[in-house]
């Protein structure tokens, strides 16, 4: 019974070298499984375009036959991608798996390196900047039919990654409870007690970021500055206008965020639990941001994966995401062609001011400045 | 310290007529406490109640706001989500599951432990108490390397199946598992059953499953109760594990519908009450204050 | 005493095998595993990188958070749990209030996340189903507390109190009733038999459920997560941003040092709840 002697000292000694041999032999990745799904797509699932994998009909041939796909991160109220999702699985009768819908982009990778192998991981990715940037070791490269449509500085030269919607940071707001916002200064005012919310923590998610870096813009910052956001913020928070709860559907619903900074076309899932939702984009800080496609190297079904990026670069697709309010990345090269839905490209919210876009070094020195900087003030 | 004293006092009193001093002032004691007890329980009910209540009042919200008309479209949408009826039948599996095999693991190492090498008890008992050190969150960072191999061994037709998280629910219910097991197999004598079992020519496996076993029922119950709550709330180890249970199917609907997200949440506390109540019918109550 | 070797021999621990090897692989070797990844940058090097940031300053303000939030709700869900203990266990033994009062506790004692801050924000928030009654009948409550710590303290209390119910209840079953008629005989009033009998008798297991509650509620990030997303005030959202944040990379071996930070802290509160565990065990045998 005495846990000092030798022999209970023994045991321990026994039960820690066990564990340790385990993580040893834990933390090593097991042998990649032949997928064989990769194998019967044959020529389509390695395929760097449509022509290669041998022809779209050839291309939807294999994806029919895997018959799946698996996406993740996608809220059917994020860019249309409920409808999308329906259309695409009508069209081909593929079967969609959407799993973790509330997901950030760095939630995605962490699936695939935790999926790898099995029948669940992640086909296709749909994500922000930074993170498509630094994790193109797992993308496989395809070029879609659509290709040269985009402009080259919105996709990896060879594929890895193509920007595919995109949208501006707006402040979206209950217009049945306040008055027309017309500058994000507007904000300050007593009648927004208790009112204002962000989609996230800026050092945790994307699109809190730009709400941050919008509001250094519209206070005197710049693309380079974020410290104007971070101290707007905190002056929001010192007035008891700011609430640090997570925005959600829910939360928006119940009335306990009527204000949220976040992307412009996410107000059409606002507008549906709100009616009198209202979205503001300011003319002197219009700030967008695109987010960007990519297939897993190691997908499950790579025939589905190829499809789906054909699906989501055609016309049919793009005009999805235009219906849900965000711009598709042909939009230009649709609006010459006169293939863009007209009545969708009517209903976006006006801009008025030049947009301005974070380089990814910009990025970079905003996101160190939050991280010194956002807990302090926010706290 | 007078708490020496009582373990003296009480075999004399125990024969003795516990006849109170004052009758009187004892009645008017007691009613004092009844009422006392009331109003406490009136108060705990409120304050568990209300927030609960504001979840039906939000799941039931129609048009015109928390002052409009009710609306039930949530809780009947509830079975248009076919995916979150088959979240729910996966984790009543995985409660089960997890229930039977952790006592399973359980018992037969502490009776074993008590009996054979008492030295390993300690050690036992700190490997149990050792998942309540370690947050959830923690522990789900380590697995995933684990998680990796479970899938790699695991045929391509379940790989999404959430029963392999029993494996890690079963560590998680240790602690409660073995506080209730321990103190079912202390309340019983367990050297002298097994030894009397063993000298009546039984096996090991009569001694444990028709000597002991019947003797810790309630205690047995009771883990099992605990794990089972355990296994149907927890969300952390699932989502980060990507696997899709009641709780993560639950959370992925309040994105969509937050009305039937809410609704279903109600529903499934409702029905884990019923079930919890219903499981402690089944087990005989000691009488209290009965020194066994 | 018998002739026959009580406790087995040499061989005997195999016995125990299966529990061990399961318990190492299931549960140590994570933990080595995490322990290790503190030690590595994400190339598998050593590095005391990621301890280092440990010493920055809102982690060890996250971590102050933790202890000051994990401390109150344990405190709070003591009391007022063993006080709703007594109220249970002084009725009916077999009767519904006791069998329902197990069941709701179980229940709402593994209640939390999303779903618990909103039933939260929807009752007490600023558009509350309690704020707006309220409003009717006097001055508004200020609400912006709800999203800060003290209000973290009350959403925790709502599932350490019946945690608290659970693991305290067999310990008020066996405070023996004789004792107290045995006081009262002796001429002693309820409060002597309360603060000489019951309370010595009681202290072992409540500090023991205490300290329980104290690493339940350290542990507890999914609920915090959904009330405060901002600024990751205490130490398991701190593990959250490095592992999952999709605008600071990279940091996920920072997570792990920090994990190992929560080890440490809750190692030290449970080994003082394996003390205490113990002799309170013997005292009611």
């Amino acid at each position: 019974m005495d846990a000092s002697s030798p022999r209970s000292r023994r045991q321990v000694l026994t039960a820690l070298a066990g564990a340790g041999s385990f993580a040893l032999l834990a933390a090593c990745s097991p042998p990649p499984s032949s997928s064989p799904a990769a194998s019967s797509s044959g020529s389509a699932g390695a395929a760097t375009s449509a022509e290669e994998a041998g022809g779209m009909d050839a291309l939807v041939k294999a994806a029919k036959a895997e018959g799946q796909l698996n996406v993740i991160a996608l809220p059917p109220d994020w860019a249309n991608y409920g409808e999308m999702i329906s259309a695409f699985s009508a069209k081909y009768g593929i079967k969609v798996n959407s799993a973790t819908p509330d997901g950030s982009s760095q939630d995605e990778i962490n699936a695939v390196n935790q999926l790898k192998g099995t029948s669940r991981a992640p086909d296709v990715l749909d994500i922000g900047m930074s993170v498509a940037l630094a994790n193109t070791s797992l993308f496989a490269p395809y070029k879609t039919a659509t290709w040269a449509d985009i402009p080259d500085a919105q996709k990896e030269p060879s594929g890895l990654w193509v920007q595919d919607y995109g949208g501006y940071m707006s402040v979206g707001y209950d217009s049945s409870k306040f008055p027309e916002v017309k500058a994000v200064s507007d904000l300050t005012a007593a009648a927004f007690k208790n009112s204002v919310a962000l989609n996230g923590d800026p050092t945790q998610a994307n699109a809190a970021l730009n709400g941050v870096v919008m509001a250094s813009l519209a206070n005197g910052g710049s693309l380079d500055d974020v410290s104007e956001g971070v101290e707007f913020f905190k002056g929001l928070k010192g007035s008891g206008n700011f609430i640090p709860v997570q925005a959600t559907s829910a939360t928006v619903k119940s009335g306990e965020t009527p204000v949220v900074f976040d992307w412009d076309y996410l107000a059409a899932a606002n507008a549906k639990e709100v009616p009198t939702w209202k979205v503001f984009v300011p003319a002197d800080a219009t700030l967008g941001g695109y987010y960007a496609q990519a297939i897993n190297k190691q997908a499950p079904n790579p025939a589905a994966a190829r499809l789906w990026q054909e699906f989501l670069y055609s016309d049919e697709g793009q005009n999805t995401y235009l219906k849900g309010g965000a711009r598709p990345v042909r939009m230009d090269a649709m609006t010459t062609a006169g293939t863009v839905d007209a009545t969708a490209a009517a209903a976006l919210p006006p801009v008025t001011g030049t947009p301005v876009f974070l380089s990814e070094d910009q990025a970079t020195k905003a996101k160190a400045a939050l991280a010194s900087t956002w807990a302090g003030a926010i706290g | 310290m007078s708490a020496e004293v009582v373990p003296g006092v009480a075999p004399l009193v125990a024969g003795a007529a516990t006849a109170p001093a004052a009758p009187g002032l004892r009645r008017r004691a007691t009613r004092r406490r009844q009422v006392l007890r009331v109003v406490l329980l009136v108060l705990f009910a409120a304050f568990f109640a209300v927030p609960l209540l504001a979840l039906v009042e939000f799941s039931t919200r129609g048009a015109g706001g928390i002052g409009g008309s009710r609306s039930f479209a949530g809780w009947q949408q509830i079975v248009d989500y076919p995916d979150l009826v088959g979240a729910i039948l996966s984790s009543l599996e995985l409660a089960v599951l997890t229930s039977v095999l952790s006592l399973a693991l359980l018992v037969p190492t502490m009776v074993w432990i008590r009996l054979r090498v008492p030295q390993l008890s300690r050690l036992v008992e700190f490997l149990c108490l050792l998942p309540l050190t370690i947050p959830a969150i923690v522990l789900v960072v380590g697995w995933a390397p684990i998680y990796l191999w479970i899938n790699y061994f695991t045929p391509r037709a379940h790989q999404s199946s959430p029963l392999a998280l029993t494996f890690a629910y079963i560590v998680l219910v240790l602690p409660y598992s073995y506080r209730t097991i321990d103190a079912g197999l202390a309340a019983i004598d367990v050297r002298t059953l097994s030894e009397a079992a063993r000298s009546l020519g039984a096996s090991w496996g009569t001694v444990l499953l028709r000597v002991i076993v019947p003797n810790i029922g309630p205690a047995l119950l009771n883990a099992a109760v605990l794990s089972v709550a355990l296994v149907l709330g927890e969300f952390t180890v699932a989502s980060l594990l990507n696997y899709v249970n009641v709780q993560v199917a639950m959370n992925n609907l309040s994105q969509q519908n937050s009305s039937v997200a809410y609704a279903v949440a109600t529903a499934s506390l409702a029905a884990v009450f019923l079930l919890l109540f219903l499981l402690s019918l089944a087990s005989r109550r000691r009488t209290r204050g009965s020194s066994s | 005493m018998s002739p026959r070797r009580v406790t087995g021999g040499r061989l005997a621990w195999l016995g125990s095998l299966p529990f061990l090897a399961y318990v190492g692989l299931f549960l140590l070797a994570p933990t080595v595993i995490v322990a290790v990844g503190a030690f590595t940058d994400v190339a598998n090097r050593p590095t005391l990188a990621n301890i280092r940031v440990l010493g920055q300053r809102t982690v060890l303000d996250s971590f102050v958070d933790s202890i000051a939030l994990s401390a109150a709700s344990a405190v709070i869900g003591a009391v007022l749990g063993a006080v709703l203990a007594w109220v249970v266990v002084t009725g009916n033994p077999d009767g519904v209030l006791r069998r329902a009062a197990t069941a709701v506790c179980g229940v709402l004692a593994q209640f939390g996340g999303v779903t618990l801050a909103f039933a939260f924000i929807a009752s007490i928030g600023n558009q509350g189903l309690l704020t707006l009654a309220l409003d009717q009948v006097g001055p508004r409550l200020s609400t912006g507390w709800l999203y800060e710590l003290p209000g973290l303290v009350l959403v925790y209390s709502y599932f350490q109190i019946p945690l608290m119910v659970l693991v305290f209840l067999p310990a008020l079953d066996g405070v023996r009733p004789q004792w107290r008629e045995a006081a009262e005989t002796l001429g002693g009033s309820s409060w002597q038999y309360f603060r000489h009998v019951a309370v010595p008798l009681l202290t072992p297991a409540f500090l023991g459920a205490l300290l329980l509650l104290f690493a339940n509620a350290f542990a507890a990030y999914a609920t915090a997560a959904a009330l405060i997303s901002q600024g990751a005030i205490i130490a398991p959202l701190q593990i959250r941003t490095a592992l999952t944040s999709e605008v600071l990379l990279g940091q996920a071996n920072a997570g792990k040092a920090i994990a190992l930070g929560m080890i440490l802290v809750v190692a030290v509160a449970m080994t003082l709840y394996a003390l205490v565990q113990r002799r309170s065990a013997r005292w009611l045998r």
